[in-house]
């Protein structure tokens, strides 16, 4: 067992055993996983094999009924809710792009700017030097520096997914989940989408959930293969592809 | 910090608002008491009672529109924390009569003698005092909006759920101040005031002095709630109606952020309701009946929600059109306020301000798109709505 526990203690995020189900359905049944720090790492899967709900517990949206959810090798994320494990630095991107439609691009970065969230201190809140030079850092990351006073109701598909990838570097996560970022995105915007995430990775952990086996091997990492409910493969994108389980229950169908 | 609070408030169409306020705050007392009875411009005092009374009804349209335009939340409840705020008005003006009511008890309201009641409750405790009495006018609201919001938004009730609670709320209180032995004068409620701090209720002295000070109050809570949605504290309100998930996960705590306003709110109600009962002269259970808290919201749908003047505007246009048809024709007025909400809701869902701020910044943006074609630099972009 010396090997589980080196894999945890260098870890950032550390699933163990992890199951939860709903009405009886298994939406996950036994899962475990790491990542480690300053991992990019791809998850796939069929339909229903718990990758969202993977995400609903990290963020603390959802409690597993049995398992340990570890971050950072000693917040157990299960006691957590949404807020708190925002705060500990895991951001989360929805696979339908979440921006605040009626603020403006910039209004949106503001909003997810690291600062105090309290009631007094967003009251009283004003825009210092730093936060304005961050957020123009942000919005020439996510190149939307051009639309910065648009309203994010007026971006397109592509651009609110990017707004919201902003709206998570804003955030300064450790670890950021990001679920189908390219769902619905051109060829060339989700070329740019695989860049942007390598950029992301260089500084912090990201997770990528995607069904895009073109965009994963653009990517090029580490893959994670789920079906119902727990892990079927992991290892390189040829490595999980050519694997006869991941093909019967995923690729071929 | 205060400053910087206010200044941002102070955006043009706010300064303007409550430079009328203030303008008729001075204007009307003094068309009422300087003017000679016989001119046109006369302005009669029951006229200025009633217009304070809409000014109330203002007031408790704005503190609507902060929970429901600006955070989502559609309380149907809201007139509950007016009536709670008019009672403790209420029972400081009931403790003022003193021994000149009917039964000439110099500390118990004609009711208790009435109901052979030996000792004040302990509840009436203090509302001889006005500084108490105007504390318990923002405290009750206040807590009954703090402990209804605590469980309420912790077990994260959202909805139309929600506005259901709020509307058995308000129907719950209504039956319990119906009762007697709740010693707040049953269903007649308390009234036949006589003085307010030595002045008399029904003078007209008075009643202009009552009439400037719900304007001034008015003009104040929409400077407060200009500075908090202007605010970044305002951004993450519209973000929690628009997107609430997405707040919770930029780890922003919902259920603070609503409590927080539904307790401003609640407190400007309270504040609304007091400003009106001694310009009515009567509070009665009636102010809890759910309809009341309907029409609020049917005010602010009106006026445009999600604007801070909207709801000014709607309450007093209403409310005007309502003394007219209750007056000319008495059996059409439930018919025309049904009509008129059906109307807006169908032909102007952004209500009468909302409307007219789209028509405005859709022809700036028009303007910025043409500029654009004809390669000027448009930086004239669409704002935010206020």
């Amino acid at each position: 067992m010396t090997t589980v526990s080196e894999t945890r203690a260098k870890s950032l995020l550390y699933l163990d055993n992890v199951s939860v189900a709903f009405d009886g359905f298994k939406a996950l049944n036994g899962l475990s996983f790491v990542v480690e720090p300053g991992e990019l790492r791809a998850i796939i899967g069929p339909n229903g094999a718990g990758k969202t709900t993977m995400m609903d517990i990290i963020t603390g949206k959802t409690r597993p009924d049995t398992g340990r959810v570890l971050f950072e090798d000693s917040v157990d994320l299960t006691k957590k809710d949404e807020a708190d494990i925002a705060q500990l630095g895991i951001g989360r991107k929805f696979q339908k792009p979440t921006v605040f439609e009626s603020h403006t691009v910039w209004d949106n970065l503001e909003l997810a700017l690291n600062r105090s969230r309290g009631v007094f201190a967003t009251l009283f809140y004003r825009l210092t030097p730093e936060d304005r030079d961050r957020i123009e850092e942000i919005l020439s990351t996510i190149r939307l520096t051009h639309r910065r006073q648009e309203l994010a109701a007026n971006l397109s598909h592509g651009q609110k997914q990017w707004l919201e990838i902003g709206m998570l570097l804003a955030q300064e996560p450790k670890l950021l989940l990001v679920d189908e970022p390219v769902a619905g995105m051109t060829d060339a915007e989700t070329a740019e989408t695989a860049i942007l995430l390598r950029e992301i990775a260089k500084t912090r952990s990201v997770v990528v959930v995607e069904h895009d086996m073109g965009f994963i091997r653009d990517l090029g990492v580490k893959v994670t293969c789920l079906t119902e409910g727990s892990v079927l493969a992991e290892g390189s994108i040829d490595f999980v592809s050519n694997n006869p389980k991941v093909i019967e229950n995923y690729l071929g169908r | 910090m205060i400053t910087r609070f206010v200044l941002r408030a102070l955006d043009g169409k706010i300064v303007v608002a409550i430079g009328i306020l203030l303008a008729i705050a001075l204007l009307v007392p003094a068309l009422n008491l300087l003017v000679p009875l016989e001119s046109a411009f006369h302005v009669p005092t029951y006229a200025v009672s009633l217009l304070g009374k809409y000014l109330c009804y203002a007031l408790l349209a704005l503190a609507l529109d902060l929970v429901w335009g600006y955070c989502g939340i559609l309380s149907l409840g809201h007139g509950a924390f007016f009536a709670l705020g008019g009672y403790a008005m209420g029972m400081y003006l009931m403790r003022q009569i003193g021994s000149r009511g009917v039964y000439g008890d110099p500390v118990l309201p004609d009711f208790m003698v009435f109901l052979n009641w030996r000792e004040l409750p302990w509840f009436w405790y203090g509302f001889d005092m006005f500084p108490f009495a105007m504390l318990m006018v923002l405290v009750v609201p206040g807590l009954l909006a703090f402990l209804f919001g605590w469980f309420a938004f912790r077990s994260r009730v959202n909805g139309v759920y929600l506005s259901i609670i709020t509307q058995a709320m308000t129907y719950a209180l209504m039956l319990a101040f119906f009762r007697n032995d709740m010693g707040f004068g049953g269903n007649n409620g308390l009234t036949d005031y006589k003085e307010i701090l030595g002045f008399p209720v029904q003078a007209a002295g008075t009643r202009n002095v009552l009439f400037a000070m719900s304007a001034m109050m008015l003009a104040l809570c929409l400077l407060l709630a200009s500075g908090i949605v202007r605010s970044k504290f305002g951004k993450v309100l519209v973000g929690v109606r628009d997107a609430e998930s997405r707040v919770r996960f930029l780890g922003f705590r919902v259920e603070n952020i609503k409590l927080f306003t539904f307790v401003v709110s609640a407190m400007m109600a309270g504040i609304a309701g007091a400003l009106f009962v001694p310009q009515v002269g009567i509070i009665n259970p009636g102010e809890f009946a759910p309809a009341n808290s309907i029409e609020v919201v049917v005010w602010t749908a009106v006026g445009g929600r999600g604007t801070l003047i909207g709801p000014i505007i709607g309450a007093v246009l209403v409310n005007a059109g309502k003394s007219y048809f209750t007056g000319a024709f008495p059996e059409f007025w439930l018919y025309a306020l049904g009509g008129l909400f059906i109307a807006v809701t169908l032909f102007l869902p952004k209500g009468i301000v909302g409307t007219i701020q789209q028509g405005w910044s859709g022809r700036k943006a028009m303007k910025a798109a043409e500029d654009a074609e004809k390669g000027r630099d448009a930086d004239v972009l669409p704002q935010a709505a206020e």
